[in-house]
């Protein structure tokens, strides 16, 4: 389950983390939340509670790797974090649902990559539109920052600014 | 700069090409840094070491060198024979997946030697792990007499697209890409995770059937066309919309069950196809879509301006007079020498195949004889192909004679292409950790026994494909003739499997019955050629006297008491 000491990179720097991802089988009590308590919920719980979350500028949800971005088609933009699951880092379905927000949605909050997250995967999760990482605790920060810019060129377009070389030459 | 290497009918590397490759080799470098430092588990290096080619095998790694679409030139085939000596035993092999093999390199080297095949422009990137490996396509790409058109530009276009795609480096599984542009099948496109067939539309412009869901391992498929016609533009969108679809709904929970041809089964292809449709109508257009500036420069790096025109009927003359000359270079011109769309000039094979050594295994003496001859004969371009040979494809017909010694003489000219004694074989239980059983002294077992041309040229051709396991990289599946390692309590067995196909007819082989031990194989396999020559009419090749009979006669027969 995503660490919540772990450390934070954000918009390629290290950063503090105010959100809290609440846990599938965690309780929580959402009428006593305050403006200042930023919780990610489980997307099944997000959507028992949809009428409330929805709109909040301090309630986020997360996708677990069995759940695809499909059905936040037309609301993902009162969303203001969605974060996806990697329980192993070999589970490549996120990358999947992070294109489809940005892609096909235009979705333009904060996805937050979470869970088994590995610095040798963060150039591809920046490429499919993630722009935050929860980091496992273990992993060196300086070194996942490094490996978000592993290659400076890109021959095909993706979810970030990157043009396709071929469009270069 | 022009230079004489850039005017090589090979694709050429820019900046941006060579910049991608140096990021690559300091990425991995630093990645086995902190792996041999213990930053990295043992896990989690996995597939970083495989998207580079690196398995460690039973005895050592082996190292899966990048060949896109099987095409490469002198100098990198030289680079790589100094890179057999200074790290490796000095020997190389050649893939089913037309690439190189290298079986003994050390973990700690890889770093250096990527460096190494940088300096010529090569790599290992993503010949392994569970993303999109090397496109595949006919070995005689280019210079092929029933080509509509060279599908090389649309490999290329395809190998950038998906080299470090940010998206598909951790699929449910491996995924294959073949390319068919001929009448004639060269590619096995139908056995692939994706089969590109190349047509040209009623307009006459260059357009794509997509086929999805071939392949072989445990379950062998024959793929499905979800896409006819598909405008050219769209190729790469289109490929896109197929993997993100796979991406998110292939099996993750059985690795068995984890390849596209499984989705696409249980899908159906008609609900597969549409939920391909319904993801492409999104990212249809987009930045990734092909326009005629990017298509046209790729497809100038192919187009030979090296040709000279050269009487035809004069060339066929003098390879009459010196057919009389010789009754063995007869017998070459005619098995593995094929026609080429040139006037004068020829598609030369290379047979790695001789009896004794491990199908397709070259030296290094041999690999930079083979450079020489290429820079004599062929324009200085080579070509690997699926059955484990080495072609070279612009070769005149005046030089063939000259050629043909020299073959001789490197042990590379046995006239057997594409009859029994040319297996494809994987290298098996020698090597590979995963296999079950020894394939190589099977293969060398069969050649030994039907070492007799004028029987193996009266049998006509046949495909022999031998695999160690049921992950098939021997092609077992679609062999005239497989045979699959089996173990059985701990003792190596083989099964007979007869009647696959990799042409445009594709089939899939018929289990004969049980196994058996590797020394009744030679045997088997005279019994079931007895049955064929019984029982075969008048040119009838093995394959069609086994789809007319079926394989009842031939079982009845091998396993009678």
């Amino acid at each position: 389950m995503p660490d919540n000491a772990a450390l934070l990179i954000k918009d390629q720097q290290l950063s503090n983390n105010n959100w809290q991802v609440i846990d599938k089988e965690q309780d929580i009590d959402l009428c006593c939340l305050t403006d200042s308590d930023k919780i990610i919920l489980p997307f099944a719980r997000w959507q028992e509670n949809q009428s409330m979350a929805l709109g909040k500028a301090n309630i986020g949800l997360w996708l677990d790797s069995d759940e695809p971005a499909e059905p936040l088609a037309s609301i993902c933009h009162e969303i203001p974090l969605i974060a996806i699951n990697f329980p192993v880092f070999s589970d490549g379905r996120g990358y999947s649902y992070a294109r489809t927000l940005r892609d096909h949605f235009s979705y333009r909050g904060e996805i937050r990559a979470i869970g088994d997250i590995l610095p040798d995967q963060m150039y591809f999760y920046q490429r499919c539109g993630f722009n935050s990482f929860l980091l496992r605790s273990d992993v060196n920060p300086e070194t996942a920052i490094k490996c978000l810019n592993d290659f400076t060129i890109s021959y095909q377009a993706g979810s970030d600014k990157r043009k396709p070389i071929f469009h270069q030459r | 700069m022009i230079t004489e290497h850039s005017t090589k009918p090979m694709y050429q590397y820019d900046h941006y090409d060579r910049q991608v490759i140096k990021e690559r080799v300091d990425q991995y470098r630093n990645q086995t840094q902190r792996y041999l430092a213990g930053e990295i588990s043992e896990a989690e290096f996995l597939p970083l070491r495989l998207q580079n080619g690196l398995y460690v095998q039973r005895l050592a790694p082996m190292l899966r060198v990048a060949v896109p679409y099987g095409l490469y030139n002198s100098a990198q085939m030289r680079k790589l024979a100094a890179i057999t000596r200074d790290y490796d035993k000095g020997y190389i092999h050649v893939s089913t997946r037309q690439n190189f093999q290298l079986n003994w390199p050390r973990l700690e080297d890889v770093p250096d030697i990527l460096d190494e095949l940088a300096s010529v422009d090569m790599h290992a990137v993503q010949t392994s792990g569970n993303c999109i490996r090397n496109t595949t396509t006919d070995q005689y790409a280019g210079v092929a007499i029933d080509e509509i058109e060279d599908p090389r530009p649309w490999c290329e276009l395809i190998r950038q697209w998906s080299t470090f795609h940010p998206e598909f480096a951790l699929l449910p599984r491996k995924f294959k890409i073949a390319v068919c542009a001929t009448e004639e099948d060269r590619a096995a496109f139908k056995f692939h995770d994706i089969g590109v067939e190349l047509i040209h539309n009623d307009a006459g412009e260059t357009a794509f059937n997509i086929h999805v869901g071939g392949g072989l391992g445990r379950t062998p498929v024959i793929s499905q066309l979800i896409k006819p016609n598909l405008a050219w533009p769209h190729l790469i969108t289109y490929l896109e919309a197929v993997l993100r679809v796979y991406n998110q709904l292939g099996r993750r929970d059985n690795k068995y069950k984890a390849r596209i041809k499984i989705l696409v089964k249980a899908m159906g292809a008609e609900a597969f196809a549409a939920r391909v449709e319904k993801e492409w109508q999104f990212i249809k257009d987009n930045d990734n879509t092909l326009n005629v500036e990017a298509v046209n420069r790729v497809k100038a790096f192919f187009i030979s301006h090296n040709y000279e025109s050269i009487d035809d009927q004069s060339s066929n003359a003098q390879l009459q007079s010196q057919r009389l000359e010789s009754t063995a270079f007869s017998r070459w011109l005619d098995k593995n020498v094929k026609p080429h769309k040139q006037s004068g000039y020829a598609i030369v094979n290379l047979a790695l195949k001789p009896t004794g050594i491990a199908p397709g295994d070259i030296s290094d003496f041999q690999m930079e004889a083979i450079a020489d001859l290429a820079d004599r004969f062929s324009g200085g371009l080579l070509r690997n192909t699926h059955h484990q040979n080495i072609v070279l494809a612009d070769v005149k017909k005046e030089d063939l004679f000259e050629l043909w010694q020299d073959c001789e003489s490197l042990a590379i000219a046995t006239p057997n292409l594409g009859y029994l004694s040319d297996p494809i074989c994987c290298p098996g239980g020698d090597y590979c950790a995963l296999a079950n059983a020894k394939s190589i002294p099977i293969a060398e077992a069969v050649q030994r026994k039907f070492d007799d041309l004028d029987y193996l040229y009266d049998l006509g051709p046949i495909d022999l494909n031998i695999s160690g396991c049921m992950n098939a990289c021997g092609h077992h599946h679609v062999g005239h003739i497989g045979i699959l390692g089996v173990d059985k309590k701990g003792k190596e067995y083989y099964q007979i499997s007869l009647g696959g196909n990799m042409s445009r007819e594709a089939s899939i082989g018929k289990i004969l019955g049980p196994s058996f031990s590797p020394e009744e194989i030679p045997e088997v396999i005279q019994k079931i050629l007895d049955v064929y020559v019984n029982e075969r009419t008048d040119e009838e090749l093995f394959i069609d006297t086994y789809r007319r009979l079926g394989i009842a006669p031939f079982k009845e027969y091998v396993y009678a008491r």
